[in-house]
């Protein structure tokens, strides 16, 4: 390994060291305890270190040893269902060797070295392959892991091989060079694919929302901005959860413990509704909390999004969750700081923004080096300070994604879940995917949803009226149109994600309900006419039957039984 | 490598004492500062490089001249702790206030706890009592959270957390419950009130008492969250206790932390505090939870006051996003005459759900406190219109939600100062609210709970 030299200066995680000369972001091990750490800046004779691990007790006149090699992520059979730390240190691991705290100095590969995984060949002898090329499986969890050239490799395959190997057994030679099933990639650099194209199918999440209102894209980008309480993480871990990609990236990126202890419980728990496996088989988790080590915070968003590219390299969805970014950007703020550089906006470096796009950028839907389809989504939730939306990390992420659930704290505190501002919240994808929702879910869907947010929308210009006069001033056409748009919001809108049954609402079924309430206006509108009071509609049975069916477990028939009887039941109110 | 003095001190600023041309020290080790009159005083390395040393002093660095000597001592600071330390008042840097013995340690530790393996934490999910219907019925604590309780001058945060100190319980029982209460920058006077409150109850018994003082050291705050961490850490870890630890008040921590950094000379972030400061009240707040296979726990109630009433101030703020919830007292409730001031509205307990419903609190739970929610704030929100149209355009239906509103603080929120309100009582109580509405109304409760535990049904019993 590399060469060696002494530490000049310690100062919290940051390092300076005397006697190397590697590259930017070379990793160095720092001290006796040999603590990783990252090269960040190169002046004269001195490289400075960002160090992953606290320096408590680090002395100058230590040695430091230049790795010569970038942070890397290990890639390869065995990352479905881990849970790492933001330096791909899988935790469980940690846990065996340190207890139950994290101590220092530990290293762990993030992969297993000793499990052997079946090996298929798919290319033989002679052939001739291209890096990224598939030249093999092997079946793991959820899916069919496919073996690639790593990239910068090429050629004629001078020997493959077939049966059980560990991921550090070479198993086949291409063009001179031996390919292992492992492969390392550096996490700050986006791996290469042949070309990116246009999202064009949604990527459905069972909340309502979200899919009706607001839909991602796969291969999009989103975020969820929202002061604290307001329901970031409850929307992230929905999102993990039930969206329907192949693949799940789950970074808490400077969190709660407790929260991804969460996670860590309720995923293995959890089936995924479309194979019945557990979600965890096809979960990546990376867990930094924010008591654990800021440097190794700022890499953790690194780490996940090159492991999500791997997968997308397979040709398969991948959705990437990172809980939160604006923790990232203070992690980039507080190393910025400690590094004396003269700071942007509110103390962030003026980087923030630069780097901001960067990650997002390496969301999207590709052709892979392969030729096969896949697609990386990123949703990325903010904290902004305050619940101020004009402050840096917010409007940095808002330039660059094209869809903002916005959250509420108005709405938190009236205990309407997910708080999700209709008003305010946009998607730049929602015509794009209209074609897409005419075809798969109904030909009316596109005009539906646009008759829901018109009715949300008067709503709020009437809710400003009625705050001076009072609702009873208003004539019945109007209160009739209040009580709608209730209905829209508590029925449809309003989702409990703790609820077995309502907390996954398949688009079909989100198109029952829209069509329903659609349904009920109609026929409410026809008995305003005849002269039957707003509140008698407003008290009908049938509308607390619809409220409460999605919480029936036999809610299909349920929402039958209703659409069967609703005209019915109108004509029963008689009127004029 | 305690032996060398040195007496090259070239810089002294605010808590800040610089040494040239020392032995290599390590980062955050301790020094030891003599003064000329042969008092020493502790500080612990900043910054550490073959030139100069930085040393923060704990205790202020008033009467050091640049004669002084330093030592080194080699280690990182660890503090004593023991069982006997149960029933003890001590200082806010460790030492005994209250004229008992010193505490004869049954182990040392370091005081920067290192972080919980997310891996190896436990879910919070067991209930804890704390007997105000506020906390228990609409924002539930469980044991392992970290729920604090934002207040501002002048509301009697400090009579809510001896409440809490006082009469919280896990309903399973006969388990070892300790109390770990750190004082920060208090004032002698609610230093008296706070002693005299724990013995007065007997609360002292199963209580470790840290406080420290408006007229210490501001530098000396720094560290009493820490100590007052490291000893729940012992009796929760290895002990197998179950650990409340009320910190109060976190604003003058972060004021101590702000000190400092300006001190330091380093940019500052929002409002002068550092940049640091969340991942600095995350390795305070963080440092509680379960661990598998441990069978005590530490459940933390921070108490800070927002200043200016400002819930978006950088203090509370950071504390919310790092915190499980909060537990917001509102100053228009004190003047109303209700005790607690908690306003419902903007209090959160993010690990409620885990902690109620059947076989932990009851069944009901959930769906009566959303119902509840919801309705203070229809009730709520219909005040601002009665102001401008007056009560009587109102519809029939929302003016039942106005009076639930004001019967809602004047008997669910209001509540002795002593007074320990068992779960069932305050479920009781806001069925009994809730019975003021239609029944239609009733939407986020399921149709069996209502005919279970409605009065309307269960008087018919």
């Amino acid at each position: 390994m590399g060469k060696e030299g002494v530490i000049y200066r310690v100062a919290g995680p940051v390092v300076t060291a005397v006697g190397i000369s590697p590259r930017m972001y070379d990793v160095i091990l720092v001290g006796k305890e040999q603590l990783m750490g990252e090269v960040i800046k190169i002046v004269g004779d001195k490289t400075i270190v960002q160090v992953y691990e606290d320096t408590s007790g680090v002395r100058p006149g230590e040695k430091v040893v230049d790795t010569g090699q970038p942070l890397v992520a290990e890639l390869g059979p065995g990352l479905l269902s881990s849970v790492y730390d933001g330096i791909q240190r899988p935790l469980p691991v940690l846990r065996d060797r340190m207890g139950d705290f994290i101590e220092r100095g530990v290293s762990a590969p993030g992969l297993d070295r000793s499990l052997k995984w079946p090996f298929t060949p798919v290319v033989k002898k002679g052939d001739t392959v291209a890096e990224g090329q598939v030249i093999g499986t092997v079946p793991e969890r959820a899916i069919t892991h496919k073996v690639m050239v790593p990239p910068g490799i090429g050629g004629k395959v001078d020997m493959i091989k077939e049966g059980e190997f560990t991921v550090d057994e070479v198993v086949a030679v291409i063009g001179g060079k031996e390919v292992r099933m492992m492969q390392k990639w550096p996490v700050r650099r986006g791996r290469p694919f042949a070309r990116k194209m246009a999202p064009e199918e949604p990527l459905i999440t069972g909340q309502r929302v979200l899919d009706t209102l607001f839909p991602l894209t796969k291969g999009g980008t989103g975020a969820i901005p929202g002061g604290f309480g307001t329901g970031k993480t409850v929307t992230q871990q929905q999102l993990a959860k039930w969206s329907d990609a192949e693949i799940v990236v789950y970074i808490g990126c400077g969190e709660r413990g407790n929260e991804m202890t969460e996670v860590l419980t309720s995923f293995p728990e959890l089936t995924d509704p479309k194979t019945g496996k557990p979600l965890m088989n096809r979960t990546v988790l990376i867990a930094n909390t924010s008591n654990m080590p800021v440097a190794a915070r700022e890499a953790s968003v690194y780490t996940g999004m090159t492991i999500a590219e791997y997968f997308r390299d397979m040709g398969l969805n991948v959705s990437l969750m990172a809980d939160s970014t604006s923790r990232w950007a203070e992690a980039m703020r507080e190393i910025s700081s400690r590094l004396e550089e003269m700071p942007g906006e509110e103390g962030y470096p003026a980087y923030l923004s630069a780097r901001l796009s960067e990650f997002y950028e390496r969301a999207g839907r590709v052709v892979s080096l392969s030729g096969e389809t896949g697609s990386i989504s990123v949703v990325g939730a903010v904290s902004p300070p305050g619940g101020d939306l004009s402050e840096p990390v917010t409007q940095g992420t808002l330039r660059i994604v094209r869809v903002f659930w916005a959250l509420d704290t108005k709405l938190r505190e009236r205990r309407h879940f997910p708080a999700i501002n209709w008003l305010t919240s946009y998607s730049l994808y929602s015509g794009q995917l209209d074609g897409w929702y005419r075809q798969n879910v109904a030909e009316d869907f596109p005009a539906l949803r646009n008759w829901a947010i018109g009715l949300l929308q008067k709503e709020a210009e009437l809710q400003e009226i009625v705050q001076l006069v009072g609702s009873d001033a208003l004539p019945d056409e109007q209160k009739l149109t209040l009580e709608i748009s209730r209905m829209v919001r508590e029925i449809f809108l309003q989702q409990n994600a703790y609820h077995p049954v309502d907390t996954y609402s398949p688009m079909s079924r989100q198109y029952t309900f829209l069509k329903l309430i659609n349904r009920f206006a109609t026929n409410a509108a026809k008995a305003v006419e005849n002269e039957v009071p707003v509140e008698t509609i407003a008290n009908m049975e049938l509308r607390n039957r619809l409220a409460k069916s999605k919480f029936e477990e036999n809610i299909e028939e349920e929402l039958k039984a209703i659409a069967e009887t609703m005209d019915k039941e109108f004509e029963a109110l008689g009127g004029k | 490598m305690t032996s060398k003095e040195y007496r090259s001190i070239t810089q002294i600023a605010g808590p800040l004492v610089f040494v040239e041309r020392t032995e290599p020290v390590g980062y955050n080790e301790l020094a030891m500062v003599a003064l000329p009159d042969g008092s020493e005083r502790m500080g612990q390395v900043l910054d550490s490089s073959d030139e100069i040393v930085v040393i923060q002093m704990f205790e202020g660095t008033t009467g050091i001249p640049k004669t002084a000597g330093v030592k080194f001592l080699g280690e990182t600071m660890k503090m004593p702790v023991s069982r006997d330390m149960l029933g003890r008042i001590l200082s806010g840097s460790g030492k005994p206030l209250d004229g008992g013995p010193a505490i004869v340690p049954e182990d040392r530790l370091e005081i920067i706890g290192a972080a919980i393996n997310p891996w190896a934490r436990d879910n919070p999910q067991e209930f804890i009592q704390t007997g105000i219907s506020t906390i228990d019925g609409m924002n539930t604590l469980v044991r392992g959270q970290k729920l604090p309780i934002f207040s501002a001058s002048g509301l009697p945060h400090n009579e809510i957390a001896l409440q809490i100190a006082r009469q919280a319980k896990v309903l399973s029982g006969a388990e070892d419950f300790a109390v770990v209460f750190a004082a920060m920058g208090i004032t002698n006077e609610e230093a008296q009130y706070f002693m005299r409150d724990f013995e007065r109850t007997g609360a002292l018994k199963r209580a470790v008492v840290f406080l420290n003082l408006a007229d210490d050291p501001a530098i000396e705050r720094i560290i009493t969250p820490k100590l007052a961490l490291t000893t729940a850490e012992y009796l929760a870890f290895t002990l197998d206790m179950h650990v409340l630890v009320i910190l109060t008040d976190l604003t003058n921590y972060c004021e101590a932390l702000r000190q400092i950094g300006a001190a330091r000379e380093e940019v500052p972030g929002r409002r002068g505090y550092p940049g640091y400061m969340y991942t600095d009240l995350a390795s305070i707040y963080e440092r509680a939870g379960r661990i598998k296979g441990k069978k005590g726990s530490i459940t933390q109630i921070p108490i800070l006051s927002m200043p200016g009433d400002d819930i978006t101030h950088p203090i509370p703020d950071l504390t919310g996003y790092i915190t499980e919830g909060q537990i917001v007292a509102k100053r228009e409730l004190v003047r109303a005459g209700i005790y607690p001031p908690i306003d419902v509205g903007s209090s959160l307990s993010r690990l409620m759900n885990e902690g109620i419903g059947k076989g932990r609190t009851r069944e009901d739970h959930k769906a009566v406190s959303d119902q509840c929610y919801a309705a203070y704030a229809e009730g709520r929100d219909l005040r601002g219109l009665v102001a401008i149209v007056g009560k009587e355009a109102l519809s029939e239906r929302d003016r039942k939600f106005l009076e639930f509103a004001d019967e809602f603080e004047r008997r669910l929120v209001q509540q002795g100062r002593e007074e320990d309100r068992s779960i069932e009582t305050t479920l009781d109580l806001m069925w009994e609210l809730l019975a003021s509405l239609d029944e239609r109304q009733l939407t986020r409760i399921d149709r069996k709970y209502i005919e279970k535990y409605h009065p309307k049904y269960r008087k018919k019993e």
